[in-house]
């Protein structure tokens, strides 16, 4: 404990530029809201505290604790003495999402069948048994009004979870998502934040046909003003969850449907991730591969294959889909210059696409090969088995792709 | 109207004539007087699944007054704005409230500043209801720095968060479950107030309005939807765009009320109704029959799908000015030359703010930078030529 109240003197002496630091906003614009604690302080898994969530001066301690160099499903999660606790993705959400709403009692939970029922992929499970109706509120299936519902609530002060059943439905509140979510602070000269999440699975599925297995990150990724984050194991969840509850713009959590069951060992301890921060999965010399999502994945199996063939792939999670962390990808570039993206967007517009824009804008320079970029097929995904599986990149195509970009 | 006749008379013919204790009499300060005074509306309220309240409403001197003062200051402004837009220096669309001030004007008096108001793009006057001031409205409307959206919101994006008026939306419709979601943000934090949501009779037929009530109602949520039932929903006319235009019934198990929308004391009493209403037994919706005499926009003449005869008719049979005129005249409580000096003082309010306004810069460069997220992300954009043109988005 010594060490985090050291650290505490560090950082409060560290973070006194203007720019830097955190002003609790909350005490000073709604006088209502008053019984609303801000977030100041966060204690990471290693020890350190940050005052602010964007310091650049952080940088170098800010990486995730069990991001080593071994596969995906068997992380050390804790470096302290704590042995942590295993559980799956969803229960991850679900902790998150109840350490924050026993924290403040400004987060409520909007969605369907997210109170009685317990959420459809429970990760709301138990939630308003505990916190009660008012908190965890069941909706009727009305996407648009229940989503502008959020954004209203969120206007004065109030910081709600909405929660789509699947992010594909969220279409339907795309007006709300883009015009009020997205631009409310610009258009009022600041006066209004919008502290929502927006959360769901998206992604395809088990052949759960084309409506459910859209991959929304596409379609959102332009609306200016949001946050787009994806998370792919349980750490990340839990801390993406945890970050984007508290963060005062609005934050977009995009979570996958076959990944909620995975399991990993995560700390006891408090800990967020940074929403706008890169993972990386492993470091390596030959080839950047960039990813998120399942994709993580498939890479890490093709990474096996690849590391058995004598090449040694750099694997980057880059779990903030808006903004990018072009620090950490652009520092990978420069140790590798070549760049493989893997995504499960489409072709067309996709987050591979505007990734692919970004790296040749800012780091083409470091390039000794073209970006290639592996996505899913520009097609709408089929039910038959095989078909589904050919929409998707798999290992194998991973494994080709790096052998001719690194010829 | 005897007495006015005679005081007018009598001042005419020699001083002299005029009783020193007649004219104490008459001429006792009009403008901080309270002594109540009961007034019938024009109309009686129709209801549906709910009482109507009575058609006596109470109110004072003072009230009147500042009634037909901001009323004529809304007027007044948006008759400049007319102007302006023709000079163009108000571009993009305008969409002028002038002939329904009186709902404005009569919400306000029945509510306080901590009950929640939301409209849509014709928010000028309801603006300058929930205290923002003339210069803010034209500097925006202009798009300067001085504007209450720093000009970078514009005719449509009018906010003013203190006084808790949430805007200003450009999409139809949307900003009703926005009203909700601040009906359900006060109960959360159990205020004891409400919020009027308001949407005009175009927006009425709007698939997320239905789903709001639906909500609202299931959670017993304090809102109040306020239908500014105008007749026209851009260039169509209500009998053609909905097949049930008795919008105030449209709640089915939600109760409504129709109320003129012309007579501010009416709109006063239905929404003191509402409040009490919602803040018991959830929502409800208000139809306030009113009526614009601009055209949609300023794009819009206003004349092609309406005829001039009506425009005219209206104006000159319920003009909810010349009512509330008529009212102070007749239970003498200012004479004429004072009403007309306060429209020469507002005239001049109006003319002196706009001046105000034009001085008042353009926004700098880096403000299209700034107010994008919350917090800088280090988030960077730059145009086309990227050396030239790099910021941060903060």
């Amino acid at each position: 404990m010594a060490a985090i109240f050291q650290g505490v003197g560090a950082a409060a002496t560290l973070s006194s530029s203007p720019s830097n630091s955190f002003v609790p906003k909350k005490f000073l614009t709604s006088p209502r809201r008053s019984f609303c604690v801000p977030s100041s302080v966060v204690v990471r898994s290693d020890g350190s505290v940050n005052f602010d969530l964007n310091s650049k001066s952080r940088r170098a301690q800010q990486l995730v604790a069990n991001a080593v160099a071994t596969k995906a499903d068997s992380s050390a999660a804790s470096s302290s003495s704590n042995p942590g606790h295993e559980l799956l993705l969803f229960e991850a959400l679900r902790e998150g999402l109840e350490e924050e709403m026993e924290r403040d009692p400004c987060v409520c939970v909007m969605g369907e069948d997210v109170g009685h029922y317990g959420g459809s992929y429970k990760v709301t499970k138990d939630l308003a048994k505990k916190f009660g109706d008012l908190r965890v509120l069941d909706t009727p299936i009305a996407e648009n009004s229940f989503t502008g519902m959020g954004i209203g609530a969120a206007m004065t002060g109030l910081r709600p979870v909405v929660e789509g059943m699947n992010m594909g439905f969220l279409l339907l509140a795309f007006n709300q998502i883009s015009n009020n979510c997205g631009m409310l602070h610009y258009t009022s000269g600041g006066q209004f934040t919008i502290p929502i999440v927006i959360r769901g699975p998206g992604g395809v599925g088990r052949q759960l046909g084309a409506e459910h297995s859209q991959r929304l990150e596409s379609y959102f990724q332009s609306i200016p003003g949001i946050q787009m984050v994806a998370c792919s194991t349980p750490y990340n969840a839990k801390g993406l969850m945890k970050a984007a509850i508290r963060s005062e713009n609005p934050v977009i959590l995009f979570e996958h449907v076959l990944l909620y069951n995975l399991k990993e060992r995560i700390p006891d301890e408090d800990y967020i991730c940074n929403l706008e921060e890169a993972e990386m999965v492993r470091p390596g010399e030959h080839v950047t591969i960039l990813t998120y999502s399942r994709m993580r994945y498939h890479v890490m199996q093709a990474a096996k294959t690849l590391v058995n063939k004598g090449y040694d792939p750099e694997v980057i999670d880059i779990r903030s889909l808006k903004p990018f962390d072009l620090y950490t990808i652009g520092n990978s570039v420069k140790k590798t210059h070549r760049v493989l993206i893997v995504e499960e967007c489409m072709r067309t517009g996709g987050i591979g696409a505007s990734l692919t824009a970004a790296i040749t804008e800012n780091f083409n320079d470091y390039l000794d090969a073209p970006i290639m970029c592996l996505s899913s097929q520009d097609v709408p995904t089929p039910y038959a088995g095989t078909l589904e599986e050919w929409t998707v990149v798999q290992p194998a195509q991973i494994v080709t792709a790096v052998e001719q970009l690194c010829q | 109207m005897a007495l006015s006749y005679l005081r007018s008379s009598s001042s005419r013919s020699a001083n002299l004539l005029r009783p020193l204790s007649s004219a104490a009499s008459l001429r006792r300060p009009i403008s901080t007087d309270t002594t109540p005074i009961t007034i019938e509306t024009s109309v009686p309220f129709t209801s549906h699944q709910c009482e109507a309240p009575s058609r006596s409403v109470e109110t004072n001197p003072s009230e009147l007054l500042t009634f037909f003062r901001d009323m004529a200051l809304m007027r007044r402004m948006e008759i400049a704005a007319d102007s302006l837009y023709k000079a163009k220096l108000i571009r993009g669309f305008c969409h002028l409230y002038d002939g329904q001030e009186a709902v404005a004007v009569g919400m306000e008096a029945a509510i306080t500043k901590k009950d929640c108001i939301i409209t849509a793009y014709r928010d000028h006057c309801t603006f300058v209801g929930r205290g923002g001031t003339l210069l803010e409205v034209f500097a925006e409307l202009m798009g300067r720095q001085a504007g209450c959206s720093k000009g970078k919101g514009g005719s449509m994006h009018f906010y003013k968060k203190d006084s808790n008026f949430y805007g200003g939306h450009g999409i139809v419709g949307a900003q009703v479950p926005l009203g909700c979601g601040l009906a359900f943000a006060q109960k959360y934090s159990k205020d004891e107030s409400v919020t009027f949501a308001l949407y005009g009779d175009g927006a009425a037929n709007q698939g997320q309005l239905f789903e709001a009530l639906n909500i609202s109602a299931l959670w017993d949520l304090p809102a109040i939807l306020v239908c500014e039932n105008n007749h026209y929903g851009m260039g169509t006319a209500e009998w053609r765009a909905a097949k049930s235009p008795a919008y105030y019934k449209r709640g089915d198990y939600v109760p409504g009320l129709k109320v003129d929308g012309m007579d501010a004391l009416a709109v006063k009493q239905a929404c003191k109704f509402a409040k009490e209403h919602a803040l018991k037994n959830g929502p409800i919706i208000l139809e306030m029959d009113t009526y614009r005499y601009h055209g949609h926009s300023m794009s819009d003449p206003g004349s092609t799908y309406r005829t001039r005869d009506e425009i005219s008719g209206v104006r000159q049979e319920r003009d909810p000015i010349e009512r509330v005129r008529k009212l102070i005249l007749s239970h003498d409580l200012a004479t004429e030359k004072e009403l007309k000096d306060i429209e020469k003082e507002v005239r001049k309010e109006v003319d002196d703010a706009i001046a105000q306004a034009k001085e008042s810069p353009m926004p700098e460069p880096s403000e299209l930078f700034s107010n994008v997220y919350a917090k800088g992300l280090g988030a960077e954009s730059f145009g086309a030529d990227r050396k030239e043109l790099r910021a941060t988005l903060a």
